[in-house]
């Protein structure tokens, strides 16, 4: 007890001499992590037969191969989001969005879509920062459409979602996923810029769009690699304070529907031949509101149990990008004929995924 | 008087940010006053992009997740 207080004071005192890490420590400290990081990893099957193997039940019977699934899979999605969330986190530091907002400012239509879509992902973006964020974009001269194509593809395409795709379902469906996702963004985007609606935004946006009334101008800080480390640190504690109970809980939903419910429960229902389907889980996704990590465990029991791949893609890119609580946070900026056409847009592109891929696969 | 502004619609950051200038200016022996900042329009009016943001006296000087502790007591002191 002594010998720990002693060493927790030398410590702290080591870190005020040394203050901030120098580049080469912090060279040295993301090898020796990836290489624990790895190490961790890789033990992860003998783990998890070691822990079955305390219950007494047959390694073999239904019982036995969910007790396994869920001591794999858990560590296994928790180590692939901390490693992921951490890099990215460090990446997005170099993406701020007053940057996001310098790149995309007067931006063609078309290729402003695209390139808006592809910096959704990699912008740091909270839902609550929503509004302000759309308020910089438009006052920026950031065309209409542009920032509703980062608006769609920043919460829907998002590497928490992609993670989890990736060790529940499989990468390709996770690729899939982040094309399809850009997809509906970049041409959703594009086709609210053609409509030539704003005039449908709240009045006192109107202004500002029109220049009559512009916010204060900011740049952003500077920061150094430490601090760049930091934010990934900091998003990896709040992400996965968020989602770890989703996680346990989906994976241990997941584990019971492999052993006990039959394979082809979903087939009827949620099967390609079933084309109505569509349409009904991308209104079941409006009103259900929860982050990836909430969402995917239902994807892959859906997908495990013969539901359509298209139709799941669609229940979840509904879920994700139209949300209640994220139309009433837009619903400061947007009339709600502008938030009508929104949803209809949107869903549009959802409904194209969905059939698209129900037919092809 | 230090006039800090802590601008963010209410979620969970927010409220730690605005505690941590309160914690940082306590710990400085600086007299300042924290006003939060709710409304969308007035936080998008002070150039904030993301929330939360902190602006001391009429300057913003951060935006976007929680600020570094040594660096809030350098704009607080400067």
């Amino acid at each position: 007890m002594l010998d720990d207080i002693s060493t927790a004071g030398d410590r702290g005192s080591l870190l005020t001499r040394a203050g901030k890490p120098g580049p080469a420590m912090l060279i040295v400290a993301t090898v020796i992590g990836l290489a624990l990081w790895w190490t961790v990893y890789s033990w992860l099957i003998p783990f998890s037969e070691a822990v079955t193997s305390l219950f007494p039940v047959e390694r073999h019977s239904h019982t036995g191969e969910a007790i396994a699934f869920f001591f794999y899979d858990v560590p296994k999605v928790l180590m692939l989001l901390t490693l992921i969330v951490f890099a990215m986190g460090v990446i997005r530091s170099w993406f701020s969005p007053e940057k996001t907002r310098a790149l995309l400012a007067g931006k063609r239509e078309g290729v402003g879509n695209v390139l808006s879509a592809c910096l959704g992902i990699l912008t740091p973006f909270c839902s609550c920062s929503a509004v302000p964020l759309f308020i910089g974009f438009v006052s920026a001269g950031v065309p209409l459409g542009v920032t509703f194509s980062f608006l769609i593809a920043a919460p829907m395409v998002n590497e928490v979602a992609l993670i989890l795709l990736v060790g529940l379902v499989g990468w390709n469906v996770a690729l899939t996923y982040l094309f399809f996702g850009l997809g509906v963004a970049i041409v959703a985007g594009w086709v609210i810029g053609k409509l030539k609606l704003e005039g449908w935004l709240q009045d006192w946006v109107r202004d500002i769009h029109s220049g009559a009334n512009a916010p204060a101008d900011f740049s952003g800080e500077t920061l150094t690699m430490s601090d760049r480390y930091k934010l990934g640190y900091e998003a990896v504690r709040e992400i996965l304070s968020k989602v770890w109970v989703w996680i346990i809980l989906g994976i241990g939903l997941g584990a019971l529907i492999h052993g006990y419910v039959p394979e082809n429960l979903m087939v009827d229902i949620m099967g390609a031949d079933a084309w109505w389907s569509v349409p009904v889980a991308v209104v079941m996704g409006v009103p259900l509101y929860t982050n990836a990590a909430g969402v995917i465990p239902i994807v892959e029991a859906l997908l495990g149990k013969g539901a359509a791949l298209g139709t799941v893609l669609a229940f979840m890119m509904s879920v994700i990008a139209l949300s209640m609580p994220e139309m009433l946070i837009l619903r400061q900026v947007l009339t709600l004929r502008l938030i009508a056409v929104f949803i209809a847009v949107v869903s549009c592109g959802i409904l194209a995924v969905g059939f698209l891929f129900n037919a092809i696969f | 008087m230090k006039q800090v502004k802590v601008y963010g619609p209410g979620c969970k950051r927010c409220e730690t940010t605005a505690q941590m200038v309160r914690d940082a200016a306590a710990k400085l022996g600086l007299d300042a006053d924290v006003e939060k900042v709710t409304d969308p329009k007035e936080i998008a009016m002070a150039g904030v992009l993301s929330t939360p943001g902190i602006s001391i006296d009429g300057k913003l000087v951060h935006a976007g997740g929680l600020p570094d502790e040594a660096k809030l007591e350098g704009w607080l002191k400067a």
